[in-house]
């Protein structure tokens, strides 16, 4: 399972990169392989603001509907619209062209309740 | 949880296991869009061990099944297969079955889910001069599927003459490795494919010969997962989720295999009053017109009245758009008629069209 080393992540399944106080946030290898085929996304709006925990969208693979959890709180700036057309794109890179959103992190602190490489894959073992 | 015969073979190939009716059954191997599109395109190959098998014998045996069944089994002429279902007095449905007709017996395949339900129900209304012997733990059930099927047949079996007459729902008997095993023209998927009821050990030879032959025609193992998106594309009905006993065959778009002038039989009277006050609701099937993917349970409007329920949905990887079924008022379910379809909150546009969704199959090819 590919966990890279630069990364943060949460207990959901999600991954953040982080750039400043942007945030790009996508779900992990194991998320993506645990769910099979994803076939549709539903994401926010552009500017709306989201909270720490809450769930901000919807992944839908053939046999399931799973939430994507925001993994800091703040606004919306930018989603992965290529995924309308792809959203295989997800299950294939995951880490790079899968990736989901973009936020601009209201409460930089809420970074320290997420989870390492080793975090995370303890979790997932 | 139960595990079929061929579970270490899944294992091996990878398989994602899930428990259905108490069984550990591969959900997916390569990936269910993958192996949907396998099944298609080539031809696929599915363990569905998990389905329960009663042998039923005995002077009494037609009338029995006559009485037990909605479909009329005098029709059923040796060699022949049928689709069916069992009733309760009040209509609803037990389950939905394939009855086979052999020489001296029936075999009657049942739903995994529904075996043990099945099998009480039958013996509580036994005769004397017939047998009923459950042979479900003896029985693996494989499954070729697909418009190659045909050709992968007849180059593992000892003699292919058989496959290559066989016409839709009959049977015959095949020989691998000198085995001599029941095969048939049926299936779940909407193309051409065979069932082969092996009883006894060694199937697992036939799944590996299969699978390794099947290499020049791009053969794969399919799981659960694109077994249940192949039926959808067909209306095929789902035993749990599109029918069940508190839905009717009539109502579920199985009046014909409900042979109401067959004479007597379980749920009879109550499927005669059914037809002759009419249906109240029908299964339909739905295209979504917007983007979204029904699921079951979902609710169905029509101007912000709930019309109905939401009985199988997905994303169907053939014509990529979301489909379903669903239990809809009997004043909506004319072809073309526009839905909504309530999804995470938001009414979404869907149409119902005359099914199956999937036309392009190769099910009834030469």
């Amino acid at each position: 399972m590919n966990i890279p080393e630069h990364l943060f992540y949460t207990d959901s399944h999600e991954w953040i990169s982080l750039d400043g106080e942007i945030a790009t946030v996508g779900i992990t290898d194991f998320a993506q392989s645990e769910l099979g085929d994803i076939i549709f996304l539903e994401f926010p709006e552009i500017n709306m603001n989201i909270e720490y925990g809450e769930p901000f969208g919807t992944i839908e693979a053939i046999k399931t509907v799973a939430d994507l959890n925001a993994p800091v709180s703040g606004k919306i700036l930018e989603v992965n619209t290529t995924l309308e057309d792809s959203p295989e794109k997800v299950n294939e890179d995951p880490y790079g062209e899968g990736w989901l959103v973009k936020i601009k992190c209201s409460k930089l602190e809420e970074i320290k309740k997420l989870l390492s490489k080793d975090d995370y894959e303890k979790i997932i073992a | 949880m139960k595990k079929t015969t061929l579970y270490n073979h899944h294992i091996k190939k990878g398989a994602k296991i899930v428990s259905f009716a108490g069984f550990a059954m591969p959900l997916q191997y390569s990936g269910i869009i993958d192996e949907h599109n396998t099944v298609r395109n080539s031809v696929g190959i599915f363990d569905l061990s998990h389905m329960g098998e009663f042998e039923i014998s005995g002077r009494g045996a037609e009338d029995f099944l006559q009485k037990m069944t909605i479909n009329d089994v005098a029709n059923l002429e040796i060699g022949q297969a049928q689709y069916t279902a069992m009733c309760t007095n009040e209509g609803g449905i037990i389950d939905d079955c394939v009855l086979y007709r052999n020489d001296v017996s029936y075999l009657f395949v049942v739903n995994a889910s529904n075996i043990e339900k099945d099998f009480l129900w039958l013996n509580k209304h036994l005769e004397e001069n017939v047998t009923l012997i459950d042979v479900s733990h003896d029985t693996t059930l494989i499954a070729v599927q697909g418009p190659e099927s045909k050709e992968l047949l007849k180059k593992v079996l000892d003699d292919g003459s058989l496959i290559d007459s066989l016409k839709f729902y009959h049977h015959g008997t095949i020989t691998f490795n000198g085995k001599h095993v029941l095969c048939s023209r049926t299936g779940y998927t909407g193309e051409l494919g065979y069932e082969i009821y092996w009883k006894g050990e060694g199937a697992s030879n036939l799944w590996d010969v299969l699978l390794v032959a099947g290499k020049e025609f791009d053969a794969k193992p399919i799981g659960l997962g694109a077994r249940d998106t192949l039926r959808l594309e067909m209306k095929y009905c789902l035993y749990g989720n599109d029918i069940d006993e508190s839905t009717n065959p009539i109502e579920a778009g199985l009046s014909w295999i409900t042979k109401l002038d067959k004479g007597s039989f379980m749920g009879r009277r109550a499927l005669d009053k059914v037809k002759e006050n009419g249906v109240s609701r029908r299964l339909v099937a739905f295209k979504m017109l917007e983007k979204g993917i029904p699921r079951k349970d979902y609710k169905v409007f029509s101007n912000n009245i709930k019309i109905g329920k939401v009985t199988s949905g997905t994303l169907t990887p053939s014509i990529k758009s979301g489909i379903g079924m669903a239990y809809v008022n009997i004043s909506f379910v004319k072809v073309g008629t526009e839905i909504q379809i309530e999804i995470r909150g938001k009414l979404l546009q869907a149409r119902i069209i005359k099914p199956p969704f999937w036309k392009n199959g190769s099910l009834m090819a030469n």
